[in-house]
């Protein structure tokens, strides 16, 4: 195993650990934390693929996680004011009890 | 593959997965910092110092943060006595534990990747700082102004939806 591939299987048990958190628990916050872990997963593939792929003085691979973390760090703070805002509505921060548009 | 990559790799695996399964969120959020901090050291071996940097930076440093408070502010911090999974978490793990199998059987038996890893360098691409500055400075211009527009923006509807409602302030009556 060369790795490049041991770094896109660390990097793919890592995104199944963030999907089966993300889909499994009830918890608002929970469900963030799961979305950044598969983001970040995806940052580990692009750092990979970058140092072991061809052209690395392009700075691709290093650019694209550069901003992929900015946009995670915003949408992990709209995503937390979000969850404030539905605990303060519903009093609950739990998925399952905020169905108003249930049908 | 060399030992400290397998041992950080194990560290934040782990870390991620007592993340995912712990019922108490405060020890959620402990672990998350631990599996951030665990992908800013394989950054790091990875030789992109930066981007390790950064990642202990944005996420250790500020998302982690905001996270503990936002679970402090929906008063969730200790232990949940109901439940924690939803009623279909089996599907949940079923599907992820299937997406990881065909993502590990693709990686493993890639030629393209195979032929990669063998052609790959094995000396440390150079990636200073100065580099990563100059890059972002000439040709990456355009992209770093519209991050910096779209961080205003976030910055402003984050505060604007966490606002408290008018509704709630002079009345205690809630929907249910």
């Amino acid at each position: 195993m060369t790795p490049l591939q041991g770094c896109l299987l660390v990097s793919a048990l890592l995104f199944a650990i963030g999907f089966a958190g993300a889909v499994s628990r009830r918890h608002a916050i929970l469900a963030l934390v799961g979305i950044e872990l598969m983001l970040n997963a995806a940052n580990l593939n692009f750092i990979a693929f970058w140092r072991y792929g061809a052209h690395p003085e392009l700075l691709t691979g290093v650019m694209f996680v550069i901003f992929s973390i900015a946009v995670a760090a915003a949408e992990a703070a709209v995503g937390l004011a979000l969850v404030i805002a539905i605990y303060r509505h519903y009093k609950t921060s739990n998925l399952d009890e905020v169905k108003d548009l249930q049908g | 593959m060399s030992l400290p990559f397998i041992i950080i790799a194990f560290v934040t695996l782990f870390a991620a997965a007592a993340a995912m399964s712990l019922r108490n969120l405060v020890h959620c959020a402990l672990a998350l910092v631990v599996a951030l901090a665990g992908l800013a050291a394989l950054y790091l071996q990875l030789d992109a110092e930066f981007v390790g940097f950064a990642q202990i930076l944005v996420y250790v440093g500020a998302v982690a943060i905001l996270i503990v408070f936002a679970i402090l502010l929906t008063r969730s911090g200790d232990s949940p006595n109901q439940a924690v999974l939803t009623p279909g978490w089996g599907w949940g793990i079923f599907i992820s534990m299937f997406v990881f199998t065909a993502l590990g059987w693709a990686v493993l038996n890639s030629g393209v990747l195979r032929a990669q890893g063998a052609a790959g360098s094995s000396a440390a691409p150079a990636a200073t700082v100065k580099d990563i500055g100059k890059a972002l400075m000439e040709q990456y211009v355009l992209p770093l102004e519209v991050i910096g527009l779209l961080l205003t923006a976030a910055m402003i509807g984050a505060v604007i939806i966490a606002l408290k409602e008018p509704s709630q302030i002079d009345n205690s009556g809630r929907k249910s």
